[in-house]
C-alpha cells in the first residue's frame, strides 16, 4: 500500500456484512407511525371543540336574526326578551352597559390591587413574603365564582352596602357584584402583570440602580415602562374574565332577563350577557324559540368580545416575549 | 499503545501530496514537537466515508462540501473556530440533524457500504450503530442501572441485563466506582462520573463508533485525562469522532486530525463552515499544508 | 423623571446627596404603604370572605349533610348527599376524558409538531383561545350539542362531563406542555442516540421526567372543573334532587349548582346550608390542592 495515492477503501460490505440499517415495516415502526396519528387526532379535539362552539351559537343566531333586526338587537334601548305580545322586546344595549358597567367597577378595584400587588411581587417583595404572598393569590384564584357571588349576596350588600349607603340599596346591585368580581379577577391580573415585570431583564434595572436611581424610580419608571405591553396584556385579560364572569353577577348583581331601560345606578340590579344566559337556558326553553335563539345571540355576542380581547392580549404578550426573550 | 494494524502510508486529503510513516505514541504527539516523520498507526479501512457533505439549516448553508474519510479504530478529532461546523458535521454522522427543525444533509456519507442518507435508512437504526456522547453529561434522572439499561431495553437486546450493565461499566473503567451503589440516583455523581457513566450508557448498546461533542469541556482536568485514557483503550474495539476546542486534547488522543474552518467570503451574515484539512493529527500540528490550519494550531486566530 | 435625568442632577451636585436620599426615603416608605395597604386589602377581603362562610356554614357542618338528601321545601333536614356524589362523578368523567386527551395534546404540540407549519400554530392559537372563552359559552355548546343536537344525551352526568373536560382541556394542555418543556433537549438526545425510538425516548424518559407538572395541571384542572356552575346550570342540571346518580345517564346536580339554588332561597336556614355546602366544597378543592403540593414536593424533577 505504501505509496499508493489512492484514498482508503471503505468497507465495501454492502447490505450483507455490515449492520441492517434499513427501515422496516416491524410492529414498532407501524406502533410509531399509528401513536403520531393519534396524538394529532387528541390535538385536533381543541380545534373540532372551537369549530362546534361557533356553529351552535351561529345556527342559532342566524335564525336568531331571522326574527330580530340587527338594529334592534345592537341598538335597542329596551330588553325585555321574556315578555309576551307587544311587550318582547330585544335592544340588548341594557344588557351590554350593564355588563360593561360591572366589569368597570369590578376594574377599578383589580387595576390598582392587582397592579400594586404585581410591582411588590417583581421589585420589593424578599423571598420569604413572597412565599406567602404568593399563595395567597393563588388560594383567591382557586375560590369558585359562586363562593364570591354568596358573599356579595350575603354579607357585602347586607352588612356592608346597606349600612354605608342606605336602604336603597336593592338586593342584587352592580355595586355589589362589581366589587367581587373585581376580587375575583384580581388574580389574573396581578400574575399576568407580575409575569410581564420579570421578564424585563436585570440589566435595564441594574443600568438605572448604577446610576443612583431609587427603586420606586427603577419600578415605576423603568420596569412599568418597559413591561407595559405585558402589563396592558394583563389588564385586557382580567376585563375579558370581568365579561364572561356569571355566577357573581347572577347572583349578586342581577339576572338581565329585564331592563326596560338602561340602568346608570349602581346601587340598583342590572345584570349581564353572562347571567342572563345562565337565568333563561335553565335547560328547559324549547329547541327553535325564539327565547332560545335569544340565548344563542346573546351568547354569540359574548363570545366575540371575548375572543377579540383575548388575541388582543396574546398579541400584547407576544411583543414583550419578542423583545426580552 | 495497540499497533495492530499494519504502519501504513495513506493520503487522506486532496492538498496532500505525499505522506512521510512515523511510529509515534499518540500521548507524546504535542504541538510543540518539532516536525518529525510521521507514522499513520491506523488501518486502511474506512468506517465512514463521507463525499461533498453539505448542512443546510432551512435552506442556509451551514457546512460546506466535506470530504474525508474516517478510518476504522482511530481516534479521528474534529478542531476549528466556534461556528466552524464541527459539531454540526459530526452530528450528521448518526443522523442528529435529523432531530433539528429545518435542517437537511446533502452528499453521500457511506458506513459499511450503506449510504446513512439513503431514503430506505432508519435513523433510530444507524444510531443503535453510531452512539454518541455530548458536551455536557447528560444522564436520566434514574439509577445507574436504569441508565445502562436503557439503552439494551429499548433496541431490544437479549441476555442477562446485570451482566450487560456490569460489562459496560466495567469498559468504561467505571464499575469500581459504582458496583455498591447501582441504584442511586446518577445525578448525584460527579460531574466526570458522569460523563463516563454515559460513555458505558452508550456502550451498552455495543455499538461499532462512539461519537463524542466535546466530551471533557464541562469537566476538571483529572476528569479529562480519565476520559482521555478510557478513549485510547476504546479505540481497539470502536472507531472514534471526537469534536473538542482543546487542541492539546486533539494532539494528545487522536489519530487523525480534521481542521474546520469558518468561511466568511460570502460576508458576515453567510457563515459557511469548511473542512480545510484532514491528516494525520502530528502532521497537523507540525506541518500543516494549509496556512489557515499552521495560524490556527499556532494560535494566532481562533 | 428619568434615569439619566437624575444621573444627571447627581453627577452636578455631589453635595445633594443625602438631601435627595431623604426625600427618596420619604417616597420610598410612602410608595411601600400603599403597596402594604393593597395587600392588606387583598388579605383582608380573603379572610372576611373565609371567616364568615365558616361561621355561618359550620353550625350546618353535621352527619346529616352528607347523609341526608336535598330538599326545596324543608331546610332544617335537607343535605347535599346527592349533589356530593354528582361533583365526585362529575371529577372522574372529566379526569377520565381530559387526562388522555390533554396529556396527548401537549405531548404533540412539544414533541411532534413543527411550528412552522400553519395548522400546528393554528392548533395553538386555538388553544389559547379556548383557554379564554367564558365558562357559561361552553355551556351553550353542551347544550347545543350534547344535550340536545348530535349526540343527544339529555341533562345527564355523561353530558356534563363531557362539558366539563372541553373547558378545562386548555388547562391541562397548557400545563402539561410547560412540563413536558422543562425536560432538557439533552435527555431526548441521549435516548435517541441510544437508538431509542421518539416514541421509547418520550415514554420512558420524557414524560417520567414531567409527571409531576403534569399531575398537578390535571389537578389544577379538575379543581376548576368541580368548582364550575354556570355550565352545569346551561346544560339544565337537576336541582335539589333527592335520588343519588346511579349511572353515566343519570340526571345529577353537584355542589355549586346546589350552592346556587340554595342561595336563591331567602329562608336564612337555606343560606346557612349553602354556606355549608360551601365548605364541603372548598374542604374538597383543598385536600386536592394538598395532594398536588405534595406531589410536585414529592416528586419534581430538578434539572
Amino acid at each position: 500500500m505504501a505509496g499508493t495515492p489512492n484514498t482508503p477503501q471503505p468497507a465495501m460490505g454492502g447490505g450483507g456484512s455490515g449492520p441492517n440499517l434499513l427501515r422496516t415495516r416491524s410492529p414498532r415502526a407501524i406502533g410509531e407511525g399509528a401513536i403520531r396519528v393519534s396524538l394529532f387526532v387528541a390535538a385536533a379535539i381543541s380545534v373540532i371543540t372551537t369549530t362546534l362552539i361557533v356553529l351552535s351559537l351561529l345556527r342559532e343566531t342566524v335564525a336568531f336574526f331571522g326574527d330580530v333586526g340587527a338594529t334592534e338587537f345592537l341598538f335597542g334601548t329596551k330588553w325585555t326578551p321574556q315578555l309576551a305580545g307587544d311587550q318582547q322586546s330585544f335592544g340588548m344595549l341594557p344588557v351590554l352597559v350593564g355588563t360593561l358597567y360591572i366589569t368597570g367597577i369590578a376594574m377599578l378595584v383589580a387595576v390598582p390591587l392587582g397592579l400594586l400587588a404585581a410591582i411588590y411581587l417583581a421589585e420589593y417583595a424578599p423571598e420569604r413574603v413572597r412565599k406567602i404572598v404568593k399563595p395567597i393569590l393563588e388560594v383567591l384564584a382557586g375560590v369558585p365564582t359562586i363562593v364570591f357571588g354568596f358573599f356579595a349576596l350575603t354579607f357585602i350588600t347586607p352588612e356592608l352596602l346597606r349600612p354605608l349607603l342606605g336602604p336603597e340599596v336593592q338586593q342584587s346591585n352592580q355595586l355589589a357584584a362589581g366589587l367581587l368580581v373585581g376580587l375575583l379577577v384580581l388574580p389574573t391580573v396581578a400574575s399576568v402583570a407580575e409575569d410581564a415585570m420579570t421578564a424585563v431583564p436585570y440589566s435595564l434595572r441594574e443600568g438605572a440602580f448604577g446610576m443612583g436611581a431609587s427603586r420606586l424610580i427603577v419600578s415605576l419608571r423603568v420596569v412599568f415602562p418597559a413591561a407595559l405591553s405585558g402589563i396592558i396584556a394583563a389588564l385586557v385579560l382580567g376585563a375579558s374574565r370581568a365579561i364572561g364572569e356569571t355566577l357573581v353577577i347572577l347572583l349578586a348583581g342581577g339576572s338581565g332577563q329585564l331592563l326596560p331601560q338602561v340602568v346608570t345606578s349602581p346601587t340598583d340590579a342590572s345584570g349581564s350577557m353572562a347571567a342572563f344566559i345562565a337565568s333563561t337556558a335553565t335547560g328547559d326553553a324549547p329547541t327553535g324559540s325564539i327565547e332560545f335563539e335569544t340565548i344563542f345571540a346573546v351568547g354569540f355576542t359574548l363570545f366575540v368580545i371575548c375572543l377579540v380581547l383575548n388575541l388582543l392580549s396574546i398579541r400584547l404578550v407576544g411583543k414583550y416575549r419578542q423583545v426580552y426573550e | 499503545m495497540p499497533e495492530k494494524t499494519d504502519t501504513a502510508e495513506s493520503q487522506i486529503t486532496k492538498p496532500m501530496d505525499e505522506q512521510s510513516a512515523s511510529s509515534s505514541a499518540h500521548h507524546e504527539v504535542s504541538p510543540h514537537l518539532e516536525p518529525k516523520p510521521a507514522e499513520a498507526a491506523a488501518s486502511t479501512e474506512a468506517i465512514f466515508d463521507c463525499k461533498g457533505v453539505d448542512v443546510l439549516y432551512s435552506g442556509k448553508l451551514a457546512v460546506a462540501d466535506v470530504d474525508a474519510p474516517i478510518m476504522k479504530n482511530e481516534i479521528t478529532a474534529l478542531i476549528g473556530p466556534s461556528g466552524c461546523g464541527k459539531s454540526t458535521f459530526l452530528r450528521c454522522l448518526n443522523r442528529m440533524n435529523d432531530l433539528i427543525p429545518g435542517a437537511e444533509v446533502r452528499g453521500s456519507i457511506v458506513y459499511h457500504g450503506q449510504d446513512l442518507y439513503a431514503k430506505d435508512v432508519d435513523p433510530v437504526q444507524v444510531r443503535k450503530h453510531i452512539g454518541m456522547v455530548f458536551q455536557k453529561p447528560n444522564p436520566f434522572p434514574k439509577s445507574v442501572y436504569e441508565n445502562i439499561a436503557f439503552g439494551p431495553k429499548v433496541v431490544g437486546m437479549k441476555g442477562d441485563m446485570d451482566e450487560i450493565v456490569e460489562s459496560a461499566l466495567r469498559r468504561a473503567s467505571l464499575w469500581d466506582d459504582v458496583k455498591d451503589r447501582l441504584k442511586d440516583n446518577a445525578f448525584g455523581m460527579s460531574g466526570g462520573q458522569q460523563q463516563r457513566l454515559c460513555i458505558a450508557r452508550a456502550l451498552a448498546v455495543q455499538p461499532d463508533v462512539l461519537l463524542m461533542d466535546e466530551p471533557c469541556s464541562a469537566l476538571d482536568p483529572i476528569s479529562t485525562n480519565r476520559i482521555e485514557d478510557l478513549m485510547l483503550e476504546l479505540k481497539e474495539d470502536f472507531s472514534i469522532v471526537i469534536v473538542t476546542h482543546n487542541m492539546q486534547q486533539a494532539a494528545r488522543v487522536s489519530d487523525k486530525t480534521a481542521f474546520f474552518t469558518v468561511d466568511m467570503t460570502g460576508g458576515e451574515s453567510n457563515r459557511v463552515g469548511r473542512l480545510v484539512e484532514h491528516d494525520i493529527t502530528e502532521k497537523i500540528f507540525t506541518q500543516p499544508s494549509d496556512k489557515r490550519t499552521e495560524e490556527y494550531v499556532t494560535g494566532k486566530f481562533g | 423623571m428619568t434615569g439619566a435625568q437624575i444621573a444627571a442632577k447627581a453627577a452636578t451636585q455631589t453635595t445633594v446627596i443625602s438631601r435627595r436620599s431623604k426625600k427618596d426615603t420619604r417616597r420610598e416608605s410612602g410608595f411601600a404603604l400603599i403597596m402594604w395597604g393593597a395587600l392588606a386589602i387583598i388579605c383582608l377581603s380573603i379572610a372576611v370572605l373565609l371567616t364568615t362562610i365558616v361561621v355561618d356554614g359550620l353550625p350546618r357542618f353535621s352527619m346529616d349533610l352528607f347523609t341526608n338528601q336535598p330538599s326545596k321545601v324543608n331546610p332544617a333536614t335537607s343535605g347535599i348527599q346527592s349533589a356530593i356524589l354528582g361533583t365526585l362523578y362529575l371529577m372522574a368523567i372529566t379526569a377520565a376524558l381530559v387526562i388522555p386527551v390533554g396529556i396527548a395534546t401537549a405531548i404533540y404540540l412539544e414533541e411532534y409538531a413543527d411550528s412552522t407549519k400553519w395548522f400546528n400554530r393554528f392548533i395553538e392559537l386555538n388553544i389559547q383561545n379556548l383557554a379564554s372563552v367564558p365558562s357559561v359559552v361552553y355551556g351553550l355548546l353542551g347544550l347545543a350539542f350534547i344535550v340536545r343536537g348530535p349526540l343527544d344525551l339529555g341533562p345527564t352526568l355523561m353530558a356534563g362531563g363531557i362539558t366539563l373536560t372541553l373547558l378545562v382541556l386548555p388547562v391541562v394542555i397548557i400545563v402539561a406542555r410547560e412540563a413536558i418543556r422543562a425536560v432538557p433537549p439533552s435527555i431526548r438526545d441521549g435516548a435517541l442516540a441510544l437508538g431509542a425510538t421518539k416514541w421509547q425516548t418520550i415514554w420512558k424518559q420524557v414524560l417520567p421526567g414531567s409527571i409531576s407538572g403534569i399531575a398537578t395541571g390535571v389537578i389544577l384542572a379538575l379543581s376548576r372543573a368541580i368548582g364550575e356552575t354556570a355550565p352545569l346550570i346551561v346544560i339544565g342540571a337537576a336541582v335539589s334532587p333527592r335520588f343519588n346518580p346511579d349511572g353515566l345517564g343519570s340526571a345529577f346536580t353537584a355542589m355549586p349548582v346546589q350552592i346556587f339554588a340554595y342561595s336563591k332561597d331567602a329562608d336564612t336556614q337555606f343560606l346557612e346550608l349553602a354556606s355549608a355546602t360551601i365548605l364541603v366544597l372548598m374542604g374538597l378543592l383543598l385536600l386536592m390542592n394538598s395532594i398536588a403540593i405534595y406531589l410536585r414536593n414529592r416528586f419534581e424533577q430538578k434539572w
